[in-house]
């Protein structure tokens, strides 16, 4: 990473802390903003805000680690989640998971090598009435089937390129 | 019928639906704290989110508890596995939510409300800080609530980021402190030692909507419903294989059949009660109560028709429990893989009577010995299955491997 672009960092977390506050309860909403606005939290944003908050770097880890939409590693522009609890489980969840799997040509817990596209599983996403369920970033899908895992990866493509989370550059960091 | 503003959930007639906002919050105003408190005592009301305490009491404590900063906190984490009626309540009832919060400051004293919204749940927020700012304008919050002089109160959402046993209410205490979510031991309980270290209290968001309606029609017709124990009504969180699925809204003390029949659900072999938490209870039960001297549960039910495979479903708990625990305390830490291995071997037909009397065992061990609930329920579901099901889930055969074609040799 070039010096110019962390310092850059740097400034942006000091700007997101004169909003959001620098006591230790601001830890969560302030890594939830790097995470939404990165993809990840990199080691060098942890030093950063572990330095602003005046805690140590460990105690930061410690916290984006113990949460499941807290990641070290780069995620996807896109990150599906797709349930794997109970009812999701009774309604077909697998034959959703295996035409995610071929369609994106990766498996759970991996990345595209394009960077657009993330799956994971997720635990009981509260649309049980109407699963197989799965989230594409915020948004939410219901009465998923394997016919239409494809128009949903192409409607991500399309409709959500242009408010997209971040841009490939950003998600280096 | 409503339908969510996210996406469309069947429901009942909802109670919900015929409260105007104001309704509530006016008639709680209009009285000292400590009669309004009365009311919500005099209503019965226990807590929805799961483990039944009463909300009175808990107010009461809060409010005697001393403090100059009071903290009001809406448990919206609804994590608990085939639950979403809270979901159902913050897409169309957030105002009667918001209420029952501000009427819970009234009676404790506090200043700051919070909502724990769920990472889930993201969708839902710019919806709920639109009804947010709604209040504010109308001066329903903010620095004169509704006109009362000294009587501020404000309510901010902060997100979850995807950890179950944040629901549990220390564990979300130390997240809203920007800490792992591990519970606390209690006491201190966060009457006394919440937020920050102030008095708070915790709620489910159907609690919260229901000190509303109780405020608007009076302690006297919520008593009036259920049972003598478990008063009101309660919203039900309901799928799996009925023809109905939805939230539905009936009164405490219902029978399982008689749930069954509103949903369609009758052919139901089983029904799984309070979601991975909770107990799997056999159609030769259907006669029993869901009450709080019962079966309790926080709403959810799962509807298992005659094909589905019961040691499939407790597996898939103790997949969500592993992932989901802490890790903090031993019975559940190792417990919890034990009982995975248990299943396994059940599922394989590998399991002996010796062994299996051992893992019922542990299971009462975690239910005694774990710190808090995720551990002391995890092995719930299992032990019911073990009790009503042991023809199903013992000596299986499994069936063979096909053996491996042999490799053309061309
Ligand atoms: C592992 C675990 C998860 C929980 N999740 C929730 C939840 O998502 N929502 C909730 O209201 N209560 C949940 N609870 C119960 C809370 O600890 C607490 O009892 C509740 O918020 C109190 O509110 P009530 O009295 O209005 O039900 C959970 C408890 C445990 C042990
Ligand atoms: S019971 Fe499980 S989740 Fe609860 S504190 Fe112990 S390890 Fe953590
Ligand atoms: S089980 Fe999948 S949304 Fe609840």
């Amino acid at each position: 990473m070039l010096l110019t672009e962390r310092e850059r960092l740097r400034e942006e977390l000091l700007q997101l802390i004169g909003q959001i506050g620098r006591d230790r309860s601001a830890l969560l909403p302030l890594l939830q903003e790097v995470q939404r606005k990165y993809c990840h939290i990199s080691e060098y944003c942890m030093q950063v805000i572990a330095d602003l908050l005046d805690i140590h770097p460990v105690e930061v880890h410690s916290v984006v680690s113990f949460y499941s939409f807290l990641d070290e590693r780069p995620q996807g522009q896109f990150v599906i989640r797709l349930c794997r609890t109970a009812t999701c489980d009774m309604a077909g969840k697998d034959h959703v998971a295996r035409q995610l799997r071929n369609d994106l040509r990766i498996g759970f817990g991996q990345t595209t090598p394009d960077g657009k596209f993330s799956l994971d599983w997720a635990n009981c996403l509260g649309m049980c009435d109407q699963g197989p369920a799965m989230l594409v970033n915020e948004r939410i899908f219901t009465r998923v089937t394997p016919e239409k895992v494809h128009g949903i990866l192409a409607e991500c493509r399309q409709m959500f390129g242009a408010h997209a989370t971040s841009s490939p550059k950003e998600r280096q960091i | 019928m409503t339908t969510s503003a996210a996406v469309q959930t069947t429901t009942n007639r909802l109670t919900f639906a015929a409260i105007e906002a104001g309704q509530g919050l006016n008639a709680a105003l209009k009285q000292p704290p400590a009669d309004a408190l009365r009311q919500v005592a005099f209503s019965g009301l226990r807590g929805r989110g799961g483990a039944g305490f009463s909300t009175s009491l808990k107010w009461e404590l809060a409010a005697k508890s001393a403090g100059e900063r009071k903290y009001v906190v809406c448990n919206a984490d609804e994590g608990e596995p085939g639950t979403f009626k809270d979901r159902v309540i913050l897409a169309d009832f957030a105002d009667l939510v918001f209420e029952g919060m501000t009427i819970g400051a009234w009676v404790i004293g506090a200043a700051h409300g919070i909502v724990y919204l769920r990472a889930e749940y993201t969708y839902l927020r710019p919806h709920l800080e639109a009804v947010l700012q709604r209040r504010r304008d109308a001066g329903l919050l903010g620095s004169a609530v509704a006109g009362q002089n000294g009587f501020a109160f404000d309510i901010a959402i902060r997100m979850g980021s995807g950890a179950y046993v944040c629901g549990e209410e220390t564990a979300l205490i130390e997240s809203l402190e920007g800490q792992r979510g591990e519970p606390r031991n209690r006491p201190p309980f966060p009457i006394d030692t919440g937020f920050l270290g102030n008095p708070t209290i915790v709620n489910n968001v159907e609690t919260f909507a229901w000190v509303t309606c109780i405020l608007a029609k009076g302690a006297d017709w919520f008593k009036g419903l259920g049972t003598e124990k478990s008063t009101g009504h309660k919203l039900f969180s309901v799928s799996g294989d009925c023809a109905r699925p939805g939230v539905y809204e009936l009164p405490m003390g219902i029978t399982v059949a008689e749930l069954l029949e509103e949903v369609g659900g009758e052919a139901a072999k089983a029904v799984q009660i309070g979601g991975a938490a909770g107990q799997c209870v056999p159609a030769a039960r259907f006669d029993r109560t869901i009450a709080y001297e019962d079966i309790p549960t926080g709403g959810s039910v799962i509807v298992l028709g005659p094909q589905r495979d019961l040691l499939r479903m407790s597996r898939n708990f103790l997949e969500f429990f592993l992932e989901e625990s802490c890790g903090q305390c031993t019975p559940c830490r190792e417990g919890i893989p034990k009982l995975l291995e248990g299943v396994e071997l059940l599922q394989n037909g590998r399991c002996s009577m010796t062994y299996l009397e051992e893992l019922c065992g542990l299971g009462e061990t975690m239910q005694q010995a774990s710190k808090c609930g995720l551990g002391q329920s995890a092995p719930n579901a299992l032990l019911s299955i073990v009790e009503h099901f042991q023809d199903e889930i013992l000596g299986r055969v499994v069936a063979k491997r096909p053996p491996a074609r042999r490799e053309r040799t061309a």
